[in-house]
């Protein structure tokens, strides 16, 4: 599989329990630089509790989490905040701070993380909306706009600062069919150009087959089928087959998905890009 | 299920155990709150708009409801003294007992019990929204510390806003003594004068308004202690909202009678 040091998040053993509720029992994966792995699985199989383990939003009951080479549950919050800056996440519930504007929620990271001026602040924040057809909701608040137009904005300010890993808990779900689609294109485009680490938790099997190097299925807190779409499947797993034949989806689709580039031609790209970071 | 936890006490020791357990949880929760509160506090970004924001929600909209209650607290004491001082013909001792009152006691604990149901309950609510849908969870992942963000600045406002709010109960308190004192009841406006300064020393401000401080951090901690960590939606803000009420004005009455105690010799 995976050389050991291509991998960006190694998730190993992980168990979460929640007073006397197991959520997670022993999740195993690695993730590649410049990967896009996409998580399924039924509601409640608890993707959202996994990913929110990669930023350390909860600490891991057992088990451990290895981003580049570290331990996250090792660190203290100081080096916690610094290490978060290469991260970001979409919210399910979109998170968006009810006492900002639009606009102020997508300026947000790039004023707390950069010395930008607030010109170029506008400008990127601008750009970002436009590409999610919400600049027009610029001034209005968060309560004023629409469950749609709020995960776009969520989109937005993640990508904004184009950071190493996004993750993105159903960024899709509540969306159009044709904004859906504009959406993967941002997914596909952010790994592309600039060869972002990817996890996506979808309920679209579309956008799943479209935009995945590697899928993971996850039931009831544990990984039943994991690897490349057509790997998934032909997985022999009920569970698999009729969750994925219940989509509807054509899957031969995912078959000519044209001329996408491998992570492993991506993954140069972004190791030059954290060199020029760190340097 | 996972082995490493005791097993629970059952039956009556559990019902006394139980109760005395949580108490040193909740200390525990509070004490760890306020470490990273100072910690978080000291170092920068120093967010002084936040901070104004929050002076302006704990002082400046407060003002006149801390007047109101001041002025009929001082009101009530003036008509109650008088008539039990009277029956020894003490009543001149009125302006002094009231302004001791006012000062020692009244003025912070009542101020402090105002802000925990005004500021305080509005903190809880605002912070256990922003747990329920996730803001505090994105301003983590955008490596903004939401204890140095959120809880700094309330904190701080309510260590500077309930000494003056509570000085401000004190002056509109002593006010409203003093009308109904010498106008309604016809005591001597110069002896009712007199006898304030010759009762009031420093150290009566002094207490007062050590209280004051006492008590501003204890309703902001106990307050954004709810807020923060609430759970379990609409609901679980709803009791956050309620228990930030409830236990900041337990603690304010609790820490009352130690300070009390400490700073008096009787
Ligand atoms: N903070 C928490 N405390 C207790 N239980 C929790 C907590 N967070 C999640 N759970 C439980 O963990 C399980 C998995 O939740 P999770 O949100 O990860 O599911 P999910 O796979 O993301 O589902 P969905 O597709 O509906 O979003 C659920 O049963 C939920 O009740
Ligand atoms: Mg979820």
């Amino acid at each position: 599989m995976l050389d050991a040091t291509d991998a960006h998040v190694v998730v190993e053993g992980l168990v979460k329990i929640y007073g006397d509720r197991t959520i997670l029992h022993g999740v195993d994966m690695t993730i590649g630089r410049a990967e896009t792995l996409v998580v399924i699985g039924g509601s409640g199989a608890g993707k959202s509790t996994l990913v929110r383990h990669l930023i350390a939003l909860e600490r891991p009951t057992r088990g451990r989490i290895v981003i580049d080479g570290t331990d996250i549950s090792s660190l203290n919050d100081v080096q916690l905040a610094k290490a978060r800056r290469r991260f970001g996440m979409v919210f399910q519930k979109y998170a968006l701070f009810d006492s900002m504007t639009v606009f102020d929620n997508v300026a947000f990271p790039l004023r707390e993380q950069t010395k930008l001026s607030e010109k170029d602040i506008r400008e990127k924040a601008m750009i970002k909306l436009k590409e999610l057809g919400v600049d027009h909701a610029a001034t209005l608040t968060p309560a004023q706009i629409s469950g749609g137009m709020a995960k776009r904005v969520g989109i937005a300010r993640a990508l904004v600062m184009e950071p190493e890993l996004l993750i993105y808990d159903e960024p899709t779900s509540g969306l159009d069919p044709v904004t859906s689609r504009t959406v993967d294109a941002l997914i596909e485009e952010m790994r592309e150009r600039f060869g972002v680490t990817s996890v996506v938790i979808t309920h679209d099997m579309v956008s799943a087959f479209d935009i995945a190097d590697r899928i993971a299925m996850l039931i009831k807190g544990r990984i039943v089928a994991q690897g490349s779409p057509a790997e998934v499947l032909a997985v022999d797993h009920t569970d698999v087959q009729a969750f994925i034949r219940s989509s509807g989806v054509d899957v031969k689709r995912f078959e000519n998905r044209g001329n996408r580039k491998t992570a492993a031609e991506l993954a140069e790209k972004a190791r030059a890009r954290k060199a020029d970071r760190a340097g | 299920m996972s082995g490493d936890e005791a097993p629970k006490p059952t039956g009556f020791i559990a019902s006394i155990v139980a109760p005395v357990k949580s108490v040193f949880e909740e200390i525990g929760i509070l004490a760890d709150l306020a470490f990273r509160a100072v910690f978080w506090g000291v170092r920068p970004p120093y967010r002084v708009p936040l901070v104004v924001a929050q002076l302006e929600f704990v002082g400046v909209q407060s003002v006149f409801l801390v007047g109101l209650v001041g002025l009929f607290t001082g009101m009530v004491f003036a008509v109650q003294t008088v008539y039990g001082f009277r029956r020894f013909g003490a009543e001149n001792m009125v302006g002094g007992v009231v302004a001791l009152t006012l000062s020692r006691e009244m003025a912070p604990v009542l101020t402090a019990i105002m802000v925990a149901a005004r500021a305080g309950s509005g903190m809880a609510a605002e912070l256990g929204n922003m747990r329920s849908s996730e803001q505090i969870d994105a301003l983590e992942t955008m490596a903004v510390n939401p204890v140095q963000y959120l809880v700094v600045p309330r904190i701080l406002a309510g260590l500077v806003m309930v000494p003056v709010l509570a000085l401000i109960f004190f002056l509109v308190g002593v006010g409203g003594s003093w009308a109904i004192g010498v106008w309604g009841l016809s005591l001597d406006p110069g002896i009712f004068a007199d006898r304030i300064k010759t009762m009031i020393v420093p150290s009566d401000i002094r207490q007062g308004l050590i209280k004051a401080l006492v008590f501003g951090f204890t309703v902001t901690l106990i307050s954004c202690r709810h807020g923060y960590f609430a759970s379990g939606g609409a609901v679980g803000v709803g009791q956050a909202t309620t228990r930030a009420v409830v236990w900041s004005v337990v603690a304010v009455f609790l820490l009352d009678y130690l300070i009390t105690s400490m700073l008096t010799e009787v």
